[in-house]
């Protein structure tokens, strides 16, 4: 261990331990896990950042979050060859099969995973460049977004913890 | 020691990760230090992530007990935050 390493462990434990979620995707298969680490770090105590920057702006837009889909195109894991992924209602099926499946787990929905989250502390911030970009209202966003921020203060959101990029 | 412990089962069967440890925690919110809570699991994550939780949030473990397709988890709440 050198002595940097030693030093911020030392640090890390004078503070709650933090860690920052980015999300940069909007598919259900890349939502779920990110709002899954979130809400079970904040029940272990840790403070939770989520920060949401490109297609994970779709995770937090009001018209969007109650029907964020998974893409078979891309996604080697499904059980179907790739090529079939782009024939048209691909996405969709694939979509219905996931959902159905995490109806039988008795996974909440997404928009009730982030009412979840906020309950258990989790702090979730917008990416305003990606705003700008996407042209997103703040008033399109769901309400349990906290503020709109840069990726500076996502950087000192970050610091002395740990950070997972989705 | 009072008397106003007190024991709480919570039923998660059929819900997986995170559910049962936000229920957990949800009873854990409410509860007061000595009260335990039994939670009841059908996810098979669930000793495992109950133990980690106990062990990062200074509560008990009393017992993980294997009933007829389910798993019974006590802890005790030993520290409150």
């Amino acid at each position: 261990m050198s002595q940097a390493t030693a030093l911020r462990a030392e640090e890390k434990g004078a503070q709650t331990e933090r860690m920052l979620i980015i999300l940069s995707k909007g598919s259900m298969d890349m939502v779920y896990p990110a709002l899954m680490i979130a809400t079970t770090a904040a029940t272990m105590g840790k403070e939770v950042h989520m920060f949401f920057t490109f297609w994970g702006l779709q995770a937090v837009s009001k018209k969007s979050v109650g029907s964020l889909k998974v893409s078979p195109v891309g996604n080697p894991g499904m059980p179907m060859p790739n090529i079939l992924g782009m024939i048209p209602g691909m996405t969709a099926m694939a979509t219905k099969m996931m959902g159905g499946k995490i109806r039988k787990a008795k996974l909440p929905s997404i928009p009730d995973m982030f009412k979840m989250a906020k309950d258990l502390g989790v702090k979730l911030h917008a990416c305003s460049t990606t705003m700008e970009v996407m042209g997103t209202p703040r008033e399109s966003l769901i309400d349990e977004i906290d503020d709109v921020v840069g990726a500076a203060t996502m950087v000192s959101l970050g610091e002395g913890g740990e950070t997972i990029f989705i | 020691m009072s008397t106003t412990e007190q024991r709480k089962v919570i039923d998660s069967r059929g819900s997986f990760c995170p559910g049962p440890i936000t229920d957990l925690f949800k009873a854990y919110r409410s509860s007061q230090l000595g009260d335990v809570i039994e939670l009841l699991a059908t996810d098979p994550a669930a000793k495992a992530d109950v133990t980690a939780w106990t062990r990062k949030s200074g509560n008990e473990l009393v017992s993980v007990v294997d009933e007829q397709g389910y798993t019974r988890i006590t802890v005790k709440i030993t520290k409150k935050r």
